[in-house]
């Protein structure tokens, strides 16, 4: 079927905002990459409500297909998103403004290449969401990791080049066992095509191999204990753009990964190693949780809380029933905005006072009463009171795995009041207290542009919280034929051995 | 009848008329001195293109000529054509280096004629003698080229010890050769062939197989593969720069080439004996330049280990004992030669007042001083990284995908060797990336440090934006295909 290919100009229209960039020239260059690199964020998110509005919500088809020869031998240039990918592609070009605002009037120094960084970043993860070939994703996929590495490396902290080269290395040696692990299935199954090997049915033992190589990538990314560690160290060394971007979307491709490989093509092998994910799950947010709570840095400890939240995802995807994997989309979704929205708060006293640790602060009520409104809303958010997207994500998340596992509910659960003890704490002692220190009393309170930048995070977190079914319309049709599918693998297994 | 004594020269014509031209040049230059360089250099770079021409418009079947001495089909044209681009474009590049080192001699670009001269007579070689005789008139050249600076101590040492090692290496071919001939009988490569073919049960003597082992050591020493790398890292350090990019590129391929050829016509049937070494050579040779390389700071010797690295990686393509493995072999040594080109023509422009410098730290924040130059420099760093989506990426996509089929196909027994091989090779790959990077980080996030001279000729910066361009576009289908389909064709000549 031959229509407008929409989704690779979504994909590729960053990439004219580069060029615009590259045009730039004069004194005012700085400003005019700026703006440029604004309108054309803004632009692709505009673009990007035409799939959100033309989305046809009854079907679990893969929508917007584009398909082209690409690299002969059956790897196709093939695009296309169903009720899962549209949300995280909206999550994308809805975060990009805001983070090429943050960056407005604190990034001084290699302004031009700061903002190409952030421009060649975004349509690399609007590929990752939206290709349907392996090979395709896996280009997205590594490929993202190159902008991020310049931008922790070069606007980042003290310690950047040991954080940069820290994410750069764990996520490329997780992700080149997934290509092998790809190279296999193209031979076995003779296509790269995503649809075509959800459908394939591996042998069982090649499964758990696969499963395991894919899990390296995946566990990696989003990030998983133990191999969480890269996180916190590239959270406190990157600008706070780049943080958000980390928090906001790059974490979401682990759980997006496990939803669109893991569980539809090796159905039998996720089973069988639920008991891995469980484990690893259940240790992350209880560890890290603890971990969080003895943090002297503001970054850090909310780094450690994305690690908790991610157990919730791998919890509630390797539920595989509706409750658990809609929940674990949900709590991404919610995640992308309240952890996004909690490194921009990071970052706007971090822009005034140029320290991260929590010692320094206290008392900023008496100075900043917005910021502390929005911190405050965002704590709770996070810890999940009712009334904000993550409430509803993890309460589905509960729900699902309480059919499974009451050991892991009961784990997660605990976590919960963890993280709710480490971000109170957070919160007490940056905001309230006595306003003591000298320094703090200048503090001025957020501007307009901080304010514009809070304002739709805040109205999404509601929207998600109070009236979560605008999201969860897209996802229902997509999650049940997604697990309609696994159980049929799963049967057809059973029924072998059975035979 | 003086028709039947000559051989059929149609399919030489390439050979016949770099040996023409080289010899034109070289009298031209010995009447005009060294004044004459650039002029000779950009004859030769010309008389390299129409040779080219001939090469590749060479459309049919495989042909033999000078008595089944010399091949030429649609592999010999592939290789002949990267062999001809590496090395006219390395004659190209070294033009403005000997002008500031005020060191022009005209016996340079004719050299390098010489030496190409050689290398495609490897490449159609289908006989011991005529192998031995492009090798040696190859390598004789490379010697010279590696000592061009008399007077520099370390190119000197550079140029002795590998003509020392070089000299042992082809010996121990040589000697290879004699078993062979003495056990089959022949020097012919489709003579050795079907003989072997015809062995029967009781296989071929055991005195084949070691002088097939031994041929094999020598040519790994042209390739430098491990073990038989050792002078690689002195040699690219010491030589001249200039020297060093023409010695990272057409030597290997036509190495390589010959190679292929080597195990696939006459010894085909022993794939079983030769997968073994292959597989060693690969491994040990992706992991010492992944390992070795990391705690270089001088950057050629730094690209040193790293050619040594890249050799491994397309001898995995060799190791799957396949059509497609060669194909993967062929488009890895087309990417391979890109990354390269482009890496030494920026540092061929890494010159400050004092002269060229070559520490990795020279380049600190490079990105600052010189935006073009810097990013160039990171494609290319990050393509022989193999980090998608540039070319390098696909280079290793097509070598590692072919292994895995082989690995996989046997429906009775999968081979966990192929697996181990393709296992260790990625790992390698993440460890190699850490000295790519290094690169990167030190022109990204360092302190710029003082400028490097304005470069005085456009053909390094030319290079380097054709070069990175076609990094980042070869995912595009229209720069893609020609590649791919030609490697094909290539393949599909030498193996069935």
């Amino acid at each position: 079927m031959e229509h407008f290919p929409i989704l690779s100009i979504i994909t590729f229209l960053p990439l004219l905002g580069v060029v615009f960039i590259l045009l730039t020239k004069g004194e005012n260059a700085d400003r005019n990459a700026r703006n440029a690199a604004l309108w054309v964020t803004v632009f692709t998110f505009l673009a990007s409500l035409i799939l959100w509005f033309s989305f046809d919500k009854t079907t679990a088809d893969f929508q917007f297909v584009e398909k082209a020869s690409w690299f002969g031998d059956n790897i196709n240039y093939h695009m296309g998103i169903d009720g899962i990918s549209i949300l995280f592609v909206m999550l994308t070009t809805f975060i990009m403004p805001i983070v090429i605002l943050t960056g407005w009037d604190t990034v001084h120094s290699r302004v031009k290449e700061y903002l190409i960084a952030f421009l060649i970043l975004e349509t690399l993860m609007i590929g990752v969401f939206c290709a349907l070939d392996i090979v395709l994703f896996y280009l997205f996929f590594e490929g993202g990791l190159i902008p991020m590495f310049l931008i922790i490396g070069v606007w980042g902290g003290k310690n950047r080049v040991y954080a940069s080269y820290k994410l750069f290395l764990y996520t490329l040696l997780g992700s080149v066992l997934m290509l092998l692990a790809m190279l296999y299935m193209y031979f076995q199954a003779g296509t790269t095509d995503i649809p075509t090997l959800m459908q394939y049915g591996f042998d069982v033992n090649a499964q758990i191999w696969l499963f395991l190589a894919f899990f390296a990538s995946f566990a990696v990314k989003t990030p998983m204990w133990p191999v969480h560690t890269w996180l916190p160290d590239a959270h406190v060394q990157a600008p706070t753009a780049g943080s958000v971007i980390l928090a906001g979307i790059l974490l979401k491709m682990g759980g997006y990964g496990f939803l669109r490989f893991s569980l539809p093509m090796f159905p039998v092998a996720s089973v069988e190693l639920a008991w891995l994910i469980y484990t690893l799950s259940v240790i992350a947010i209880i560890y890290t949780s603890f971990v969080a709570l003895v943090q002297q840095d503001m970054k850090k400890l909310i780094a450690y809380s994305s690690v908790a939240h991610m157990g919730f995802v791998t919890l509630g995807i390797f539920t595989f029933n509706t409750q658990g994997i809609e929940g674990a989309i949900i709590v991404m979704l919610a995640h992308g905005f309240v952890a996004s929205a909690l490194f921009l708060c990071v970052g706007v006293i971090y822009d005034r006072l140029h320290t991260r640790e929590i010692e320094r602060y206290g008392g900023l009520v008496n100075v900043m009463p917005k910021y502390a409104l929005t911190f405050m809303f965002f704590t709770m958010a996070s810890v999940g009171l009712p009334g904000t997207g993550n409430f509803v994500g993890e309460i589905l998340v509960l729900i699902g795995l309480f059919k499974v596992s009451i050991w892991a509910t009961f784990f997660a659960a605990t976590g919960l009041i963890l993280g709710a003890a480490y971000m109170l704490w957070l919160y007490r002692k940056v905001v309230f207290g006595e306003l003591i220190k000298e320094d703090l009393k200048a503090m001025m309170d957020m501007n307009k542009r901080e304010i514009i930048i809070f304002t739709p995070l805040v109205f999404f977190t509601l929207l998600m919280g109070i009236y979560p079914s605008v999201f969860l319309d897209f996802i229902h049709v997509s999650v049940d034929n997604l697990i309609t599918h696994h159980q049929a693998a799963l049967a057809a297994v059973t029924d072998v051995v059975a035979h | 009848m003086i028709e039947t004594m000559l051989p059929d020269l149609a399919p030489a014509y390439g050979e016949i008329l770099m040996a023409i031209g080289a010899m034109a040049l070289l009298m031209l230059g010995v009447f005009r001195g060294n004044s004459s360089t650039g002029f000779v250099s950009l004859m030769a770079a010309a008389l390299m293109i129409v040779t080219l021409f001939f090469t590749v418009t060479w459309q049919e079947g495989a042909v033999y000529t000078f008595g089944d001495m010399f091949v030429v089909d649609r592999f010999t044209s592939f290789m002949k054509m990267l062999v001809l681009i590496a090395s006219a474009l390395a004659v190209l590049m070294s033009m403005q280096y000997f002008r500031d080192e005020q060191e022009e001699r005209f016996e340079y670009p004719i050299l390098i004629l010489l030496a190409t001269l050689g290398m495609m007579v490897m490449v159609s070689a289908n006989d011991l003698m005529s192998l031995y005789m492009g090798l040696e008139l190859q390598s004789l050249s490379l010697y010279v080229l590696a000592s061009i600076r008399r007077d520099s101590e370390l190119a000197t040492e550079a140029g002795l010890k590998y003509f020392v090692l070089g000299a042992l290496s082809s010996g121990i071919l040589l000697f290879g050769s004699s078993l062979i001939y003495g056990f089959v009988g022949t020097t012919n490569f489709t003579v050795i062939g079907t003989n072997l073919a015809q062995a029967g049960a009781h296989g071929p003597d055991i005195g084949v197989i070691i002088g097939m082992v031994l041929v094999l050591a020598g040519l790994a020493f042209k390739i430098s593969a491990v073990p038989f790398h050792m002078w690689t890292p002195d040699v690219y350090q010491g030589a001249p720069t200039p020297v060093t990019a023409f010695f990272a590129v057409a030597p290997k391929v036509a190495a390589l080439a010959l190679l292929v050829r080597v195990l696939y016509v006459p010894f085909g049937e022993l794939a079983h004996s030769w997968t073994q070494v292959i597989v060693f050579m690969s491994l040990a040779s992706m992991v010492l330049g992944a390992v070795a390389a990391v705690v270089q700071t001088n950057i050629k010797r730094m690209m040193a280990y790293s050619s040594i690295g890249h050799v491994g990686f397309a001898l995995v393509g060799l190791a799957a004992g396949s059509q497609e493995g060669v194909r993967g072999l062929v488009i890895y040594m087309t990417i391979y030669l890109v990354m390269n080109v482009g890496a030494f023509a920026c540092i061929l422009s890494m010159r400050r007042k004092d002269g060229m410098v070559e520490e990795i730290n020279d380049l600190s924040g490079l990105a600052q001083t010189r935006p073009g130059m810097a990013a160039a420099l990171a494609i290319f760093m990050l393509s022989l990284a193999g980090i998608p989506p540039l070319a390098g990426f696909w280079g290793k996509w097509f070598v590692f995908k072919a292994v895995i089929a082989t690995a996989v196909a046997d429906p009775m027994a999968t081979n966990y060797g192929l697996i181990t091989l393709a296992v260790i090779g990625v790992i390698a790959s993440v460890v190699g990336a850490y000295y790519y990077l290094n690169v990167v980080k030190v022109m990204f996030f360092d302190k710029p440090e003082e400028e490097f001279m304005a470069p005085k000729t456009r053909k390094l910066g030319a290079i380097m934006g054709i070069g990175a361009a076609l990094l980042i576009l070869f995912s595009l289908p229209q720069v893609n295909s020609p590649v791919l389909d030609y490697a094909r064709m290539a393949a599909a000549a030498l193996i069935s």
